[in-house]
C-alpha cells in the first residue's frame, strides 16, 4: 500500500485465510474464530503483526484458518515458542491458541511459567474437558466420573481448573467466556489484548463429538440467566432475571454467597461490587462450585506488572560490551 | 618450563619436550585455582599446553573421601601439545584420598608432592587404604616430596590472624610455590596476579602471597635439589600476537556471538542448567554483548521451543545443553526441520546413558544427533576438535544454518568444555560480514519456494507485511506451504529435505588430511580425540611409518571424497569415545576396509593405547 492511499477497513472476513476449516459441524471452535475475527477486526489490528501461536489439539489448528502470521507447533508448547517469538520481537501481537489437554496436562509447565513471566500475550484456552482430535479420552479438566475410552468406568481423578491454576501462578489477567456468546466474548478478547502482559481466557467450548452438553448446565439457554454472573469492573455483582441476585461474602465460611434481592431488597448492600484487581475475590470467583453458584464470567482478575519481554529488551538494549575487548579481558599475553 | 632466573640453583636439571602435573584435592581444596595459575605461567613462557579439570559431580562431597577428589591436569611443552597427558610427571596429593584416585596416573620415577598432615590414621582410613602408602613401600619407583604442608601453611600465615581454617585455605598457595620451584621459576609473576585479583591490601591477598613464598622458600632451604629431579621445558617460539588460553565452552560462546554479530542478527542462547553445558550460557551471561542475550527456560523442551521461536521471529536461536536434555529436545529440533528454521543445537556430550557421568566425556551422542528423530528428519552434525576449533565450528554452524534454513547441531563434550588451550586472540574485525537477506514483500509469495541451488526455502519474519502465512508440523505442500496429504508430495518433501542437507558436504573444506595422501594406515577421529591421535600420528610419522590422519569435523553429511580417501590406505581406523559409532556411519558410507577402535570409559583416549595399537595394525600388513 502506497503512502497516500487511504486504509482500506478490515472486516472480519479479511482475517479469514483462504483454508478451508476442517473442524467437525457444529463445533465451539467455529464461533471461537468467528469471535477473534470480530475482535481483530473491531481493532482493525494489523494482520502482519498478528501472530497466531498454537500447540496442538483440535483448537490448535486455528492459526491456519487466519490470514495473519501463524506457527502450529508441537503438543502443549505453544507458550515457549512464543516466548521466543516476543524476545526477538515485542511489536508483534502474539495470540496463544491451546485446549485443555495441551495446556493443563503435557504443557502444565510452560502454561504455569508463562503465566509467571508475564509475557505480554493472549492465551485462548479452548476448554472442552476432553482430549477430541485423539477421539474423546478423559482430560485434566473431565469431571470426576467421566467415561470415555480411556476411563471406561469413569475417571477418578480431579479436575484441575485453569483459572484457578492460572491464579496461584502469578497471572496478571483471567477472564472466561462461553463459546456462543460471541457479545460477551468479543468484548472480553478485546479486554485481554488491551492487557499488557499474558491475558489468559478459558473459553468453555462444547465438543459436539465426544463431550457434547457438558456445559449444559450454565449454558442452556432456559439456565444461563440464573448460572452465568457477567462481571463487570467496578459493577456489583449481580445476575439472574431482572439482576434480582448478587454476589455477597459469607462471613462464616469466608466464601461467597448468593443473597435473593427479591426475597431482601436490603441486601443489596451487601452484594460485591467487582474490583478486578482483588486476588482475593477472583480466587472466590474461580472456586464456585457450578452446581450450587453461577459460573463467573468476563474479567475475573487484572494487575499490571512488568513484562518479560520489555525486562528482556531493556537488558539487551544496555549491552554495549564489544566482542574483541572482552576476548581481551582477563589474563592475556603477547608474543 | 624453562627457568626465569640465574638465583636459582641448576643442579640435577633435566630437560624434557613436555611435562605434565596433576592437582588432587578435595573440592575445595583450591586445585583448579592452582592448576589455572601454573598453566597460565607456562602460557606466558609461550609454551604449547592442554589441560584437563576432571571433578566429581558432587559440589563438595565430604572432605577426605575419594569420591570427593578433584583434580587439574595441566600439559606444556614445546612441539605439538594437544593433549592433556596420558600420565603425570608430578602429581600433587593434598590428601591420601587424592593419592589414592590419582596414584595409577603417575608415570613410573615421577613425582608426588604430599601433605604429610593430611596422612593421619583418620585420613589414611577415610580414604580406604588399610595403612600409609607412604610407609608401606607401595610407592617404590616413585620419587616423594613429603612436607608438612598444613603446618608450614598456618606457620607461614600465622602474622594475619586469619584462623585455623583460613589460614589451612592457603595451602594450595604453598603447593604452588614449590611448584614453580621445580621448573625453577620465580613467583613475582604469581604474586602480582594475586594483587591484581584479589586487592593488594587485602589480608587475605598477602596471606596467600606469605604462604606462596613460604612454599618457595622450604624448596630452596631444604635443598629439594640434592634428592629430586627437576624437568623442565626448553623455550618455545609461538607466533606472534596477543594470546589467551581458551576453555571450549568459552570458545562456542565467543564463536556464537562472533557468528550472530556478522549475520547482523540479535541471538538468544535458550538454555536450561546442566551439567557440563551450562558454562556456555554462564559466559553469555555475562559478556553483555550488542544484541546477545540468554533465556533460562523452565525446561530444556522450553528451551529449545523457545529458541525456535526466536529464529522464526528474525533471530537467530540456539539451545545448548547435554545428553538428557538433547533427548527432550528432540520433538521440538523435528519441528525446526519441518518448518524449515535456522537453529543451532549445542550438544556438551557427557558420559553414559541416563544421568550416568555428568562430568566425564563421551561420544556416544553422534548416532543421536544424525538419527535420533522420528521421521525422517536429516539436521547438519558438526563437531569441534579442540577448544579454539570451537570458536570456527560454532560461526560455520551458524553459516549453514541460515543459508540452508536448518537446525545445526554441534557436538561437543564435557572434555572439550572444560579443557583450555592457548588461543591467539583473532582480529574481530577480519571476520567477513554475512547479513542476512529476509524476504521482502513479493506478489503471490509461496513459504515453500525453493533457492534452486541450496533448496532452502526464503526466511520471512512476521511483521513483514503483505508476505503473511502460516507454518507448522504437519506435512506441507512443497511450494504453498499448505496442509497436504498426499501421498506423492510427501515423498517429494522427504526428498527434498534429505537432498537439502546432503547438498551442505559442498560447503565444507573439511577433509584436512595430516600426513601422506596414501599409505599404510588411515586414522580417521572425530571430536575432542583430536589430540591424542595427532599426537600419536605425529610420533609415528617421525618414525617413518606412513601414517596419516582425519579429524572429521562435519558428521552430517558425511563427505563423499572421505572414501575416495580411505581408498589409497591400506588399512583404516575409526578412533571414537563410543562403541563404534563413526565406524558403523562409515561402513554403511562404502568404507568397507575400516577397523573400530573405542574407548567409553568417560576419561580421554591414551597416546600411548593409540600407539600400541596403530603400530600392530601397520605390522599385520607387512
Amino acid at each position: 500500500m502506497g503512502i497516500n492511499e487511504k486504509p482500506i477497513e478490515l472486516k472480519p472476513a479479511d482475517y479469514a485465510s483462504d483454508q478451508e476449516v476442517r473442524w467437525c459441524p457444529g463445533c465451539g471452535d467455529y464461533a471461537i474464530l468467528n469471535a477473534v475475527k470480530r475482535t481483530l477486526a473491531d481493532k482493525q489490528a494489523k494482520k502482519e503483526n498478528t501472530v497466531f501461536v498454537s500447540g496442538i489439539g483440535c483448537s490448535s489448528r486455528l492459526p491456519y484458518y487466519m490470514a495473519t502470521y501463524g506457527f502450529h507447533t508441537i503438543h502443549g508448547r505453544a507458550p515457549a515458542f512464543a516466548t521466543g517469538i516476543k524476545l526477538t520481537n515485542p511489536e508483534l501481537d502474539v495470540w496463544i491458541i491451546t485446549g485443555d489437554g495441551d495446556s493443563l496436562s503435557i504443557g502444565g509447565n510452560h502454561f504455569i511459567h508463562l503465566l509467571r513471566r508475564n509475557l505480554n500475550c493472549q492465551l485462548l484456552l479452548f476448554n472442552n474437558e476432553i482430549y477430541g482430535l485423539t477421539k474423546g479420552q478423559a482430560s485434566p479438566a473431565s469431571r470426576t466420573g467421566t467415561v470415555s475410552p480411556s476411563t471406561p468406568e469413569g475417571s477418578l481423578e480431579s479436575p484441575l481448573s485453569a483459572c484457578e491454576l492460572a491464579l496461584s501462578s502469578g497471572a496478571t489477567f483471567v477472564a472466561r467466556g462461553v463459546d456462543t456468546a460471541i457479545k460477551q466474548l468479543v468484548p472480553t478478547l478485546s479486554k485481554a489484548q488491551d492487557h499488557i502482559g499474558t491475558s489468559l481466557v478459558e473459553i468453555y467450548q462444547n465438543c459436539i463429538v465426544y463431550n457434547d452438553d457438558v456445559f449444559k448446565s450454565f449454558t442452556d439457554k432456559s439456565l444461563a440467566l440464573e448460572k452465568q454472573i457477567h462481571l463487570e469492573n467496578g459493577e456489583p455483582m449481580l445476575f439472574g432475571e431482572n439482576n434480582m441476585k448478587g454476589l455477597a461474602i459469607n462471613e462464616d465460611y469466608s466464601a461467597l454467597e448468593i443473597v435473593d434481592l427479591q426475597k431482601n431488597a436490603k441486601d443489596i448492600s451487601r452484594v460485591l461490587v467487582h474490583d478486578y484487581k482483588n486476588k482475593t475475590i477472583a480466587n472466590l470467583l474461580t472456586q464456585m462450585d457450578q452446581n450450587s453458584m453461577p459460573v463467573a464470567l468476563g474479567v475475573i482478575y487484572c494487575v499490571e506488572k512488568p513484562t518479560l519481554e520489555k525486562y528482556y529488551s531493556e537488558k539487551l538494549n544496555s549491552h554495549n560490551n564489544d566482542i574483541g575487548k572482552i576476548m581481551e579481558k582477563g589474563q592475556t599475553w603477547t608474543i | 618450563m624453562d627457568g626465569d632466573s640465574s638465583k636459582i640453583e641448576k643442579k640435577n636439571i633435566e630437560e624434557n619436550w613436555s611435562t605434565t602435573v596433576r592437582f588432587a584435592g578435595d573440592s575445595g581444596d583450591g586445585m583448579q585455582l592452582t592448576g589455572g595459575r601454573l598453566t597460565f605461567e607456562a602460557a606466558i613462557s609461550g609454551m604449547g599446553l592442554a589441560t584437563f579439570p576432571d571433578y566429581p559431580a558432587e559440589i563438595r562431597a565430604p572432605a577426605g573421601t575419594t569420591f570427593g577428589v578433584s583434580s587439574f591436569q595441566v600439559r606444556f611443552g614445546k612441539g605439538l601439545i594437544a593433549s592433556s597427558g596420558d600420565h603425570a610427571d608430578i602429581l600433587v596429593a593434598m590428601n591420601p584420598a587424592a593419592l589414592k584416585v590419582n596414584i595409577k596416573e603417575v608415570l613410573p620415577g615421577g613425582l608426588i608432592i604430599i601433605d604429610s598432615s593430611s596422612f593421619n590414621d583418620r585420613g589414611i582410613k577415610k580414604a580406604g587404604y588399610e595403612e600409609n602408602p607412604i610407609e608401606n613401600n607401595s610407592l617404590s619407583g616413585l620419587q616423594i616430596i613429603s612436607a608438612d604442608i598444613s603446618n608450614l601453611t598456618v606457620e607461614a600465615v600465622k602474622e594475619f590472624n586469619l584462623g585455623n581454617k583460613d589460614s589451612l585455605r592457603c595451602r594450595n598457595m604453598w603447593t604452588l610455590g614449590l611448584i614453580l620451584w621445580l621448573f625453577t621459576k620465580e613467583v613475582n609473576e604469581t604474586v602480582a596476579w594475586l594483587e591484581g585479583k584479589f586487592g593488594k591490601d587485602n589480608v587475605l591477598t598477602k596471606a596467600n602471597i606469605a604462604a606462596l613464598n613460604a612454599g618457595h622458600k622450604y624448596a630452596e632451604n631444604t635443598e629439594l635439589s640434592n634428592d629430586i629431579i627437576r624437568k623442565i621445558v626448553p623455550k618455545v617460539k609461538p607466533a606472534k600476537g596477543k594470546w589467551r588460553a581458551i576453555t571450549g565452552a568459552e570458545s562456542l560462546a565467543f564463536g556464537l556471538a562472533t557468528g550472530a554479530q556478522k549475520a547482523k542478527l540479535n541471538m538468544t542462547l535458550c538454555s536450561y542448567p546442566i551439567t557440563p553445558a551450562s558454562p556456555i550460557m554462564h559466559y553469555l551471561a555475562n559478556y553483555k554483548l550488542k544484541g546477545i542475550g540468554i533465556y533460562q527456560a523452565e525446561d530444556e523442551i522450553a528451551a529449545c521451543c523457545s529458541a525456535i521461536g526466536v529464529s522464526y521471529a528474525g533471530g537467530l536461536g540456539v539451545t545448548s545443553s547435554s545428553g538428557p536434555g538433547i533427548s527432550l529436545k528432540t520433538e521440538a529440533i523435528g519441528l525446526a526441520i519441518s518448518v524449515e528454521l535456522p537453529l543451532i543445537i549445542i550438544n556438551s556430550q557427557r558420559a553414559g546413558p541416563s544421568t550416568g557421568l555428568p562430568t566425564r566425556a563421551e561420544q556416544s551422542d553422534l548416532m543421536q544427533a544424525i538419527y535420533g528423530r522420528h521421521g525422517e528428519a536429516p539436521l547438519v552434525v558438526l563437531a569441534p576438535k579442540s577448544p579454539s576449533h570451537c570458536f570456527e565450528i560454532a560461526q560455520k554452524a551458524i553459516d549453514i544454518a541460515i543459508k540452508y534454513m536448518t537446525p545445526v547441531m554441534i557436538l561437543s563434550d564435557a572434555y572439550l568444555t572444560n579443557a583450555s588451550e592457548p588461543w591467539l586472540i583473532p582480529d574481530i574485525n577480519k571476520i567477513k560480514e554475512k547479513a542476512v537477506s529476509f524476504g521482502e514483500y513479493k506478489e503471490n509469495f509461496m513459504p515453500f519456494e525453493r533457492d534452486p541451488i541450496t533448496l532452502a526455502r526464503k526466511w520471512v519474519k512476521p511483521g513483514t507485511k503483505g508476505m503473511e502465512h502460516r507454518i507448522g508440523g504437519l506435512e506441507k505442500d512443497s511450494i504453498s506451504g499448505n496442509i497436504s496429504y498426499d501421498p506423492e508430495n510427501h515423498q517429494k518433501m522427504t526428498n527434498l529435505r534429505s537432498q537439502k542437507i546432503k547438498n551442505i558436504q559442498n560447503e565444507l573444506d573439511d577433509i584436512n588430511i595430516n600426513g601422506p595422501e596414501k599409505g599404510d594406515l588411515l586414522v580417521i577421529g572425530w571430536g575432542s580425540t583430536n589430540g591424542p591421535i595427532s599426537e600419536a600420528q605425529d610420533e609415528l610419522s617421525k618414525k617413518g611409518l606412513k601414517i596419516s590422519h582425519i579429524q572429521v569435523s562435519c558428521l552430517w553429511p558425511i563427505s563423499d571424497n572421505l572414501k575416495e580417501i580411505a581408498s589409497k590406505f591400506e588399512s583404516v581406523i575409526v578412533v571414537e569415545m563410543n562403541e563404534g559409532q563413526l565406524y558403523s556411519i562409515l561402513k554403511t558410507e562404502g568404507i568397507t576396509k575400516a577397523q573400530s577402535l573405542t574407548q567409553v570409559s568417560g576419561k580421554p583416549i591414551r597416546v600411548s593405547y593409540l600407539l600400541e595399537k596403530f603400530k600392530k595394525i601397520i605390522k599385520s600388513e607387512k
